[in-house]
């Protein structure tokens, strides 16, 4: 066993560890982080992509289940849980993937979403090309990537219109729909 | 009184954000694969790395001394419990339908068969003590050609049948009264066509990985599956397996899509649901996505023989379709009827006169094949849409004007098709007319010619594919005549609660399609309540108590009625309690925007919740009126739904290197009326990028020994983003009659469509080398050599196009 | 899924880190970003004793200049490669390279020293480092060596990596001046490559210098194309010479045919990427 010391979504937790241990599940199983899922065991999909910041290294995406538990030893992890307050306001990606339909089962929005938050923090106003090519490592079954991209050009435009860390103002609703709704707590 | 059943004006048709959102985009989704329950164990399977083999000898021993290991279990220790794992669709009386054993006994018939489970306190110790047990496998031939299967001669799949023919089925329309004989149409003919194409097997690969949870210790024994059947999986786990029903419960927890890849009686969760209750402790499986590539049922996998007559003009006459359909190793719970779907949809929008199809469903040492996606129709779709523009050209015609000659004109529905159908509705014509406008399909139609004449390396080519696809699955008499084993029905209730919110039940199970979304604006729409007042419960049979779940673009079509009849009930129960508290007649009344109300007098209306809390109380009712509002209704259709659209497609060809590119994809589909058009559109976009992915990446593949080559995420290839294109979208509405929300099917649509749309652009664009066919998936290798032997074809001298197989 | 056990070893220093490879043998591996080596090891496809965790070690990371050459540390990630100015700079070619790998979030991981020691027949770098005339400074038992780019990848997945010894940084010559281009193909984005094709040129006005090519996943290591580079040399910039010396692409190739496509395909991919690369490089837009 192996002791780490690892920050999750602003909470430090100390365990001892098999070396074996994926992050994923030590996030999943031992953390009980289970908005982060395991999609495939190929680095492919990018169902369980997280933000990891190190002692000297800015938060990035990362593939969870491509990282041991043990290389996460005084890092900062956070998780789709860690994206916003429970019962407070949404992140801009997460108020623009739930306007835009940008998810149908859910089960690669998490990944999907943290993803977003890596590329847009790199390029806060990319292209269509760009937010397509900024995602290939995130798989989606149900959408066809669609509305994703839409919700990510919005989460954007947001973003840089009221800051990174506030969540945006509503997006311009069409005319001829009812406007965007706030995501119930 | 009314109810509003015209057009609704409120939320029906409003492009309202989901319910389902909130859970998702915050990680708090119920995944199967979350649950930990006290004392649960964690399975591991052991599965045959060979195609076909008998099972020599096991020898677990090693494995039950490993660290963490509480048991190991073989066939022969559960084979009584397991019984046979379901096919609910046996197509023809003398039906070859093998048993089908969770874990296998004496014999493996596929690569990645279940032949052993460890339980283990961990998921990791049970992984880890995979690789103690020792098998002995006496290989056996392996079979995977379907026409070397059915040679004379061929080594069998199941040695006791004597043959690797599951069936065959015909329908031939003569024969059925439905229209005239192929050989008649074939003699009439002034042109035939003939062609062969090969559906490729593909995966649907859901991103959730299939998980199982049962818990046998309580009253009833509780079985968690990321599933898409929960109320089937009841059933036929309690009929299998003789555990009473009533003491069988089934969850679906929120299921990370399925495709119809999770509509299954998997053995997975056999083996799960026997081991539990004999170990009488709660027991976890989940897949891996290697698992999950290899075990999980595969789609498509077709060859398909086609004849087309027509004349000269363009008219057709007569289609022909000979299929053989990959079984695989074994019958799973629809698999012999999936080509039977496909069966009627040949003919697609065209007036053919005769019709004839045969099908053989054939063993092979594969995964079994099931539903995913369309489910027989994109494979029936393809090849029509494929053929018709085979023979545009062989006439020199356009392919669209060739379609516009043979299709359903707007005013001839209904119509009964030639396969036997009735078509409810449809107007091809203004679906086409608003895809060609959208693609600019002129320009594009001129800047190919171009291309061509300066003899441009990257050529563009424009497919079209027109369909109409029959969903909504499905009037039970026509199941139960095609011999399949269930009915098509659906079920809602609907209950008011004291408070006047409403708890909504369906019998339909969404894993992904928004359904406590839109049954929240049809029920708002109907009972005038407010959309967040509604509560949409599903996926567990102890509180959805009936319902047959959902596939074949169903829930709506067929869950919506029942949804919508409900509501009608609990008005009509409102009535006399409402007309009580307002002392006036039953015939006085009125119900509109939610309000019961003396015709005539805007002022004091009654809602359905102060009708709620009256019979709540039931202090003042009317005589002989029960103290309740609640409804259920069961819906069974009379008919198919009818979708359709028109999608066109343009793409760019290297021709140096066979790369394709999408230049621009237009989809216009006509799913009737909609309930929410973020959801249809939703659905589109998803069914188009599995269509696509289909014609250009992806393809389960077997090597010469049986084995699954495509075996992870890196070789069988689901398209990302970069891989796709922006979708271009629209719809016409033509109203579903006899639905009461006039809405049609969507789910599959896209899927159906794109992959022959796609194709169709490719052959285009290499018309002028002499290339008729790209096999699927259209890669660039196989691009290159479409265009490298057309041209040595037409070197040698030949002139005509040797690819696809024969020509007239 | 899971990895089979495996002990940890979690290094500060180089000499450390060769002390516990050289005494785990045959079962220890060094773990550097393990985008490469994790999914083997949940795949149960590689069972080491022993991991040897090198994240720990300051000594790999960082891209510092020295003289005619910049310094690339061995655990310098993709992404901060990609990043990098100094190597934007003198050794763009290792750039062009780098951004076609995998996807962002395994570049945030993946390491420049791990790809090269892991040596995979269509991995972009090696490649890349073969073009860019890379040398690759090894630490080990014996002490420090130095080994060409070209000599390093000896076989599938096996490099002149004695045991007990790890690459600790790669040393690439200055090209100022010098175009380069690197061409993946590939059937989805985040796939590897069917075939890639690394290219730098050196002009001289309206001829060709020099080039250096090199290609990926056209046999067991990265194959240097000396007959175009030797066809390149001195021929004027033009398309339809460079599309005849790169009909040479495949001399001294050994593609294999596989799920991904036929060698003969590859064969044909070489000539055509090979001319589209090198003509990129010698800055021809079209």
């Amino acid at each position: 066993m192996t002791r780490i010391s690892v920050t999750v979504d602003g909470v430090r937790y100390d365990d001892d560890v098999e070396p074996r241990t994926l992050l994923v599940y030590y996030l999943r199983e031992r953390l009980g982080k289970v908005g982060t899922v395991v999609g495939c065991d190929t680095s492919n999909c990018g169902a369980c992509t997280v933000l990891m910041a190190g002692p000297d290294s800015s938060p990035v995406a990362v593939k969870s289940c491509n990282v041991l538990a043990v290389q996460a030893d005084r890092h900062q992890i956070t998780t789709i849980e860690g994206l916003s307050d429970h019962g407070g306001p949404q992140h801009p990606l997460q108020q623009a993937f739930h306007d835009r339909h940008a998810l149908q089962c859910g089960f690669c929005t998490p990944g999907m979403i943290l993803a977003s938050v890596d590329l847009l923090a790199e390029n806060p106003d990319p292209t269509d090309e760009e937010i397509r090519t900024g995602l290939e490592g995130n798989l989606c079954r149900c959408t066809g990537y669609q509305n994703i991209v839409r919700a990510v050009h919005d989460a954007a435009a947001a973003m840089r219109a009221n800051g990174a860390t506030v969540p945006a103002a509503r997006p311009a609703a069409d005319a001829s729909q009812p406007a965007a709704e706030e995501v119930p707590a | 009184m009314t109810v509003t059943d015209d057009r609704p004006a409120a939320e029906v048709g409003s492009a309202r954000r989901r319910k389902e959102d909130a859970r998702l985009i915050t990680g708090r989704t119920n995944w199967t694969e979350n649950l930990t329950l006290p004392g649960m164990l964690h399975l591991a399977i052991l599965r045959s790395p060979v195609a076909h083999a008998r099972i020599a000898s096991i020898d677990v021993a090693p494995a039950l001394r490993e660290a963490g290991v509480v048991a190991v279990f073989t066939g022969r220790d559960i084979a009584d419990a397991q019984g046979s794992l379901p096919c609910a669709w046996p197509v023809t009386a003398d039906i070859v339908h093998p048993d089908h054993p969770a874990l296998a006994v004496e014999e493996v018939r596929h690569a990645g068969e279940a032949v052993a489970v460890v339980v283990a306190r961990d998921r990791a110790s049970a992984l880890d003590a995979l690789a103690a047990i020792e098998v002995d496998y006496d290989p056996l031939p392996v079979v995977l050609d379907m026409e070397a299967a059915l040679a004379e001669g061929a080594d069998l799949v199941h040695a006791d049948k004597g043959t690797n023919a599951s069936y065959t089925w015909i329908y031939d329309s003569a024969q059925a009264g439905s229209g005239g004989s192929v050989e008649q149409a074939r003699a009439d003919a002034e042109v035939v066509i003939r062609r062969r194409y090969r559906q490729q097997r593909l995966i649907p690969a859901f991103m959730e990985p299939r998980s199982v949870v049962v818990d046998p210790t309580g009253d009833q024994v509780t079985v968690w599956s990321a599933t898409q059947i929960p109320h089937i999986l009841r059933f036929l786990l309690a009929v299998i397996t003789g555990t009473p029903e009533h003491k069988v419960r089934v969850i679906a927890p929120d299921v990370g899509g399925g495709f119809g890849g999770k509509l299954q009686v998997t053995a997975e969760e056999m083996i799960a649901f026997v081991i539990a209750q004999r170990l009488g402790r709660p027991v976890k499986y989940t897949e891996s996505r290697s698992e999950s590539l290899l075990s999980a049922h595969h789609g498509r996998d077709q060859i398909q023989d086609l004849e087309l007559s027509a004349k000269r003009d363009g008219t057709v006459l007569g289609l022909h379709v000979k299929l053989l359909a990959n079984m695989g190793a074994y019958l799973g719970i629809v698999t012999p009827g999936v080509p039977l779907l496909g069966a009627f949809m040949y003919n697609a929008i065209y007036k053919f006169a005769a019709y004839r199809f045969e099908c053989t469903g054939v063993f092979t040492n594969t995964t079994l094949t099931d539903a995913y996606r369309g489910a027989g129709r994109p494979e029936a779709t393809f090849a029509i849409e494929r053929i018709m523009d085979e023979l545009a050209v062989e006439l020199g015609m356009d392919p669209i004007e060739l379609r516009r000659r043979n299709w359903i004109g707007t005013g001839e529905f209904p119509f009964n098709t030639v396969a036997g159908l009735t078509y409810d509705s449809g107007n091809y014509e203004a679906a086409t007319d608003k895809a060609l406008a959208l693609l600019g399909y002129d320009e594009l139609r001129a800047e190919q010619a171009r291309r061509r004449e300066s003899h441009d390396p990257v050529q563009l080519g424009i497919g079209v594919s027109t369909y109409t696809e029959m969903c909504g699955l499905a009037p039970s008499r026509v199941l139960g005549a095609l011999r399949y084993g269930a009915g098509g029905w659906e079920h809602a209730s609907v209950r008011l609660l004291p408070t006047g919110k409403v708890e909504v039940v369906t019998g339909t199970s969404p894993h992904g399609q928004g359904h406590e979304t839109a049954w929240s604006q049809i029920v708002a729409d109907q009972l005038g309540v407010g959309f967040d007042d509604v509560e949409v419960l599903h996926g567990d049979t102890r509180t959805s108590v009936r319902g047959l779940d959902t596939y074949g673009s169903r829930s709506l079509a067929v869950g919506g009625i029942a949804l919508v009849e409900a509501c009608r009930k609990v008005v009509d129960k409102a009535k006399p309690i409402a007309a009580h508290m307002l002392e006036c007649d039953v015939s006085d009344l009125e119900f509109t925007g939610g309000s019961f109300r003396v015709r005539g007098n805007p002022d004091g209306g009654r809602t359905l919740a102060d009708c709620a809390l009256a019979v709540f109380a039931a202090h003042d009712l009317p005589d002989g009126i029960e103290p309740s509002l609640d409804a259920d209704a069961t819906y069974d259709p009379v008919n198919f739904s009818f979708p359709h659209g028109t999608h066109l497609c343009a793409v760019e060809v290297d021709t140096d290197t066979g790369r394709v590119g999408i230049r621009s994809y237009v989809a216009v589909d006509d799913v009737g009326l909609v309930v929410n058009p973020l959801i249809v559109e939703g659905q589109v976009h998803g069914g188009v990028a599995q269509g696509i992915g289909q014609a250009l990446y992806e393809e389960a593949v077997y090597d010469a020994d049986g084995n699954l080559v495509t075996g992870t995420l890196v070789d069988y290839l689901v398209p990302s983003a970069a891989d796709l294109p922006n979708l271009v979208t629209d719809r016409t509405e033509t109203a579903a009659p006899g639905h009461p929300l006039g809405v049609k099917g969507v789910g599959e649509a896209g899927a159906i469509a794109a992959t022959p749309a796609v194709v169709n652009a490719i052959v285009d664009a290499l018309r002028p080398y002499g290339v008729n066919d790209v096999p699927m998936p259209c890669t660039p290798e196989r691009i290159w050599r479409a265009i490298r032997d057309a041209g040595a074809a037409g070197a040698a001298g030949s002139g005509e196009a040797q690819e696809g197989g024969e020509q007239s | 899924m899971i990895p089979a056990w495996f002990d940890y070893a979690n290094p500060s220093t180089v000499d450390e880190a060769v002390s516990a490879l050289a005494e785990g043998g045959e079962d220890a591996k060094a773990l550097a970003g393990g985008q490469s080596l994790i999914p083997l090891l949940r795949l149960r496809m590689a069972a080491p004793a022993l991991l040897v965790d090198l994240g720990s070690i300051d000594e790999l990371r960082g891209v510092r200049e020295e003289d005619d050459d910049i310094v690339i540390g061995a655990m310098t990630t993709h992404a901060a490669l990609l990043a990098d100015p100094l190597v934007r700079a003198y050794a763009p070619v290792l750039v062009d390279a780098v951004a076609t790998v995998a996807d962002r979030q395994v570049r945030h991981r993946g390491t420049f020293g791990g790809s090269l020691s892991h040596a995979d027949p269509a991995g972009d770098m090696p490649a890349a480092a073969v073009a860019a005339d890379a040398t690759l400074e090894v630490a080990g038992p014996s002490g420090r060596r130095s080994v060409a780019a070209a000599d390093f990848f000896v076989d599938y997945l096996t490099t002149a990596l004695q045991p007990g010894e790890l690459l600790v940084a790669v040393r690439v010559p200055k090209r100022p001046g010098w175009g380069s281009e690197y061409l993946k193909f590939n059937r989805v984005a985040q796939a590897w490559a069917m075939v890639g094709v690394a290219a730098t040129v050196r002009r001289d006005n309206g001829t060709i210098a020099e080039a250096r090519v090199a290609l990926t996943n056209m046999g067991p290591t990265p194959v240097r194309a000396l007959a175009v580079e030797q066809a390149l040399s001195g021929v004027p910039a033009t398309r339809d010479a460079i599309t005849a010396a790169a009909a040479q692409a495949g001399e001294g190739t050994r593609p294999s045919s596989d799920v991904s496509a036929s060698a003969e395909y590859r064969l044909h991919l070489a000539g055509v990427l090979t001319g589209r690369a090198v003509a990129a490089a010698a800055g021809l837009t079209d």
